[in-house]
């Protein structure tokens, strides 16, 4: 297992684990903001979990190529906070006015919360954890993406949920975020099944 | 010079309870949430996190009448940043093991939401002392409960509070695991919003 074919294979394990056994949300509580405030319908869920696997991919590779090519050879290592959120600020602007162009129903539903994604605590943790555990670029194209899609799939099937329970009557301090709270653990209790499957890091 | 007294009175009961960042506005949990399984984490993530809080919101204040409007996120991200940096540095320096513990935390400040939040809600429109007042009691309002969610999960997951063993908790009781793992989280952060919010509305209702 060397080579690329190894690399290949570490990436695909990484994306599955990302996904399940440690997901950003249930397993690392990144990006529960917009985990619980947007989580109220499938269709907006949908378009914000689109929105962040998307992001997501595209600036952990950019953050890997500026971190490893610009900050390492400088010796500014500490300054990747401040890099790591310009990227993905710019880019987040830049994927904003692309919505608003082509879904502009889509851009009135996410209202604040599309700069948001600019704070989104899993977009700047999975660039955080990709210099932490040193991964190579494929390994954290793949990690971004499947963290995306792990989020994704948690924000779309709590909204899911949570459009069941409309319905449903819950004792008034309850309400919103508390229910939303006891689904998450709930639901971070389901995948931790996941845990025996993958061991990937 | 007394209404002054009760503006800023105001401001630290908002921050701590009436408009607490976390069971009111439910904003910046995600950083810190993930460290709450040892009191000693969350306290050290909480101190860094409402010492970033107070110095942004001053700094963003102090800097707000030459902030060009359009610009100001960004601004205000950098200022926040460069504190978190400044406390990573700290953190590493004299306290590298805490250091290895938060991993990337301590960098995640930067995306929690209830800095910029302040930021935004408060600190552009007011001037430099009252935004620090604000941002100090909306820091200390968040760790209050985030201090309550961890010592929660320390005390029924492993039986010690800051490491000491507990009588009857580190002996007798049987350790609930799923305390030290994620879902012991949201649930035990889930039942104190609940309780907290229980409690301001018969509050509320008593004095309507």
């Amino acid at each position: 297992m060397t080579g690329l074919t190894g690399e290949m294979t570490h990436a695909l394990v990484v994306c599955f684990s990302a996904i399940f056994t440690g997901n950003m949300v249930l397993s690392y509580f990144l990006g529960l903001c917009p985990f619980i405030g947007v989580s109220r319908e499938i269709k907006t869920a949908f378009g914000l979990g689109t929105a962040v696997v998307f992001v997501l991919t595209f600036t952990s590779g950019i953050n890997w190529a500026a971190y490893h090519y610009i900050l390492v050879p400088l010796e500014l290592d500490f300054f990747r906070f401040i890099l790591f959120i310009i990227i993905i600020a710019a880019f987040v602007q830049f994927v904003e006015m692309i919505i608003e162009r082509f879904s502009p129903l889509l851009y009135v539903n996410l209202g604040i919360f599309l700069p948001l994604i600019t704070v989104n605590c899993a977009i700047l943790g999975v660039s955080l954890f990709m210099v932490i555990r040193d991964y190579s670029l494929i390994v954290t194209v793949a990690y971004g993406f499947g963290s995306g899609l792990g989020w994704m799939l948690a924000i779309v099937s709590m909204a899911g949920i949570r459009q069941r329970l409309n319905e449903s009557r819950i004792p008034y301090g309850l309400q919103g975020p508390g229910i939303t709270l006891i689904i998450a653990g709930l639901m971070a209790l389901a995948f931790i099944g996941f845990s025996g499957v993958l061991q990937g890091r | 010079m007394s209404s002054n007294k009760s503006a800023s009175k105001k401001i630290i009961l908002d921050g701590l309870w009436g408009n607490n960042p976390i069971f009111r506005q439910v904003l910046g949990i995600c950083s810190t949430l993930a460290v709450t399984n040892l009191v000693i984490n969350t306290a050290v993530m909480c101190a860094a996190l409402t010492l970033t809080t107070a110095l942004s919101c001053f700094t963003v204040s102090l800097l707000r009448a030459y902030t060009p409007r359009r610009i100001r996120m960004m601004v205000q991200t950098l200022i926040i940043a460069s504190y978190v940096i400044m406390v990573d540095l700290y953190l590493k320096a004299y306290w590298p093991e805490m250091s290895a513990n938060l991993g990337p935390y301590v960098g995640l400040i930067i995306t929690n939401c209830i800095i910029m939040g302040r930021c935004e809600a408060f600190a552009v429109a007011n001037p430099p002392v009252p935004s620090l007042v604000d941002g100090l009691f909306n820091g200390l309002g968040y760790s209050l409960i985030l201090l309550a969610v961890s010592i929660t999960r320390e005390l029924l997951g492993m039986g010690t509070i800051l490491g000491y063993p507990m009588p009857y908790f580190s002996t007798l009781w049987d350790k609930w695991i799923i305390m030290v793992m994620p879902p012991g989280a949201f649930f035990t952060l889930a039942l104190i919003i609940w309780l907290c919010r229980s409690i301001q509305t018969t509050g509320r209702e008593k004095t309507s």
